[in-house]
């Protein structure tokens, strides 16, 4: 068996993805990933929202949370503050992160708490059948957007270090090596950090928009992609039409529950010492 | 004396919290509950405990479950437009059976309403806010000290049947200041929910489908079990068969259902003889309790019962007291929420007068003193 597979639940597998779904190749990186750092499985918290990516947790041998459609991360940070010494990993859907939620996601960012992030990004709405999310190119075709969408999208990863993450990176289902090297990086990062994992949705994405099988479309990502060390040698036009993958950003900052931890054991006093407190209650607002 | 305190009741509500164990508050501020966030902000931390001010309701229910999922008493604290927005976790809370306490301190509503003006319009929305049969506890204190009380027993009953409870505060109890004389840590009771001995042979969600409550295993303990909103069986993985969706929805709503008389809480005066019964909560009950003090003086047989505990709503307590009553008048500042149960608790056996008060003003006692006397403006019969 290998380091990996010992930490999936196998006996809930067969797993729930079509064939040719790339959740399961990210969720594959994932445990290797985790299998080379040696993470302590019973310290170790995987978080998730709704959306056929945030099913990958019921796979995985670990105390797993399942939670409500954009509140993977809003769960998370109640963990993550409650228990500091556990690692929290979320996964989740570019719908269920950028859309639903967007606000948790940013601030989380904002405060830089310990959590690694795995955005699995299928530029689409898988689990209800082919909507279009914010990160659905324009142009591109949903359910709908039977006219094309209309809609600008999202940068994840822009948007993840415009926020405040400390460690960013992007890579894709074709590019499974790079893809593992980072989230092992993420994890390592004491702070928020974000993988975009660039996934294919062959039954919805694909098929709406005549992208071919899922190794067709593990073939336009592999075409779309430049590395970030390679972008930088390039002259524009060569990078016209391309996404950037490799690490996009790690820039390491005070950790929020480590800071807060320190107000805490700096207060901490017993409660029969508790005089009362007199508050004004006069205030008028919304 | 011992302990003797001016304070208010959102002050007796965090200090209640604190002693029956809270170790984590996540919330996002709003009048007339943001003075809980606030004194949770400054003595969770000396205690070791955390506080999280989050960007938003939703994520504030989000972080305590979570937090409650490592173990932590967990709390948060809100007025109705969060209230609003945290309806579908409370769902989350009670599927997956996490136990979590909610301090509603009402305001006017619906929407922005009257942010600092007193109502008790959410006493539906407690019970039926989030979607699909679930169960929940909803307690109403009378007075500032009952704000201790209630919330220490809000966190024992959430901790023995692994249920979400709200504390359904209002404006006045909220912010109205009293003395009150805290008991002793020592002789406060606290339950602590029941987790399994050790991993090896945890099932998550085994249970009596009579109502059993599981055992609740901390997350970070070696359990590594999953938890998920999706319906479930015993071992908490989904599962999509009607008899298992069917065995866990009876399941968790026997948990509430069935320890009704336990979770039964209600004071009550002069109903022995009384023939006028005066039902009520909360700050309303404060000017009902004068009302009918004055008409007895006047020698009117009027009683009172307040109910502490909303939901469950304890119908069974109607048939004790309804002897010799002949009129149940209900004052409460909403159109009539409290007064729909009465009706079917009362079921026909006297005339219900609902008087709804939704002008962001306390009833005054002659208020209700008046309708005692001279009888309602409107009863049941003269609204359908
Ligand atoms: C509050 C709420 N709104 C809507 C839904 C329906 N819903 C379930 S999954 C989903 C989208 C998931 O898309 P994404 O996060 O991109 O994940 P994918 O399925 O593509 O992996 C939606 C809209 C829901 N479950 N809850
Ligand atoms: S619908 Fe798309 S995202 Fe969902 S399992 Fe199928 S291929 Fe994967």
């Amino acid at each position: 068996m290998s380091e990996s597979m010992k930490y999936m639940r196998q006996g809930r597998l067969p797993h729930i993805w079509c064939p040719g779904c790339g959740h399961g190749t990210v969720t594959g990186a994932l445990t290797r990933a985790i299998a080379r750092l040696k993470l302590d499985k019973n310290k170790t918290i995987i978080v998730s929202g709704i959306g056929c990516s945030s099913r990958a947790p019921g796979y995985l041998d670990f105390d797993t949370l399942h939670t409500a459609h954009g509140r993977a991360i809003a769960f998370a940070t109640g963990i993550k503050v409650a228990k500091p010494e556990l690692k929290v990993i979320v996964l989740t859907g570019d719908g269920d992160c950028t859309a639903i939620g967007g606000n948790h996601f940013i601030h989380a960012a904002r405060r830089n708490i310990d959590i690694t992030t795995i955005v699995m990004n299928n530029n689409i709405y898988g689990m209800t059948s082919g909507q279009y999310s914010p990160m659905t190119p324009k142009g591109f075709l949903a359910t709908t957007a039977p006219y094309g969408n209309v809609e600008r999208s999202f940068d994840l990863s822009k948007l993840a270090i415009a926020a405040g993450a400390t460690y960013v990176g992007r890579a894709t289902t074709y590019h499974v090596q790079l893809l593992t090297d980072l989230i092992e990086k993420a994890l390592l990062n004491k702070g928020f950090s974000v993988i975009e994992a660039v996934t294919q949705c062959p039954t919805y994405l694909g098929r709406k928009n005549k992208l071919g099988s899922a190794v067709d479309m593990l073939n336009w990502f592999k075409d779309g992609a430049v590395n970030v060390k390679a972008a930088s040698a390039l002259p524009p036009e060569r990078l016209a039409g391309k996404f950037l993958i490799g690490e996009l950003h790690a820039a390491p900052e005070p950790e929020f529950t480590e800071v807060y931890g320190n107000v805490v054991s700096q207060v901490q006093r017993k409660f029969d010492q508790f005089q009362g407190g007199v508050r004004g209650c006069e205030q008028n607002s919304d | 004396m011992p302990n003797a305190k001016l304070m208010q009741g959102n002050e007796a509500c965090t200090l209640g919290a604190l002693a029956a164990g809270l170790e984590f508050f996540a919330g996002y501020p709003i009048t007339p509950s943001t003075e809980i966030a606030e004194l949770c902000a400054e003595e969770l931390p000396k205690l070791g405990g955390k506080f999280l001010q989050m960007e938003d309701e939703i994520g504030s229910i989000a972080a305590i479950i979570g937090a409650s999922l490592t173990g932590k008493k967990s709390m948060t604290a809100t007025s109705g437009p969060g209230f609003s927005l945290m309806q579908e976790c409370i769902g989350y809370s009670s599927l997956c059976e996490i136990p979590i306490v909610i301090i509603n301190v009402q305001r006017m509503g619906p929407s922005t309403g009257m942010p600092t003006s007193p109502a008790q319009g959410d006493v539906m929305q407690a019970r039926w806010g989030t979607h699909g049969d679930h169960p929940v506890i909803v307690l109403a204190p009378g007075n500032v000290k009952e704000c201790f009380e209630l919330t220490v027993r809000a966190f024992n009953l959430a901790e023995k049947y692994r249920v979400p409870v709200i504390v359904l505060m209002d404006e006045v109890i909220g912010h109205m200041r009293e003395k009150v004389i805290l008991p002793e840590q020592s002789s406060i009771k606290v339950v602590n929910r029941k987790a399994p001995a050790a991993p090896g042979s945890y099932v998550p969600y085994a249970a009596d489908p009579n109502g059993g409550v599981p055992d609740m295993a901390p997350f970070g303990e070696g359990f590594r079990w999953h938890v998920t909103g999706l319906f479930h069986d015993e071992t908490g993985f989904p599962s999509n068969k009607g008899e298992v969706a069917d065995t866990l929805l009876r399941r968790i709503n026997l948990k509430v259902e069935k320890n009704e008389p336990e979770i039964r809480d209600y004071a009550v005066e002069g109903v022995d003889d009384c023939d006028t019964l005066v039902v009520t909560f909360g700050c309303s009950a404060m000017s009902a309790l004068s009302a009918v003090r004055q008409a007895r003086k006047n020698g009117i047989k009027a009683g009172l019962l307040r109910l502490k505990t909303i939901w469950p709503f304890p119908e069974a307590t109607f048939d004790g007291i309804m002897g010799h009553v002949k009129r149940v008048i209900v004052p409460e500042m909403n159109l009539g929420q409290l007064a729909g149960e009465v009706e079917r608790a009362v079921a026909r056996r006297a005339a219900v007068e609902r008087l709804g008060k939704v002008n962001g003003e306390l009833f005054r006692p002659e208020e209700i003193l008046s309708v005692i006397t001279n009888g309602a403006a409107r009863t049941a019969e003269a609204s359908k």
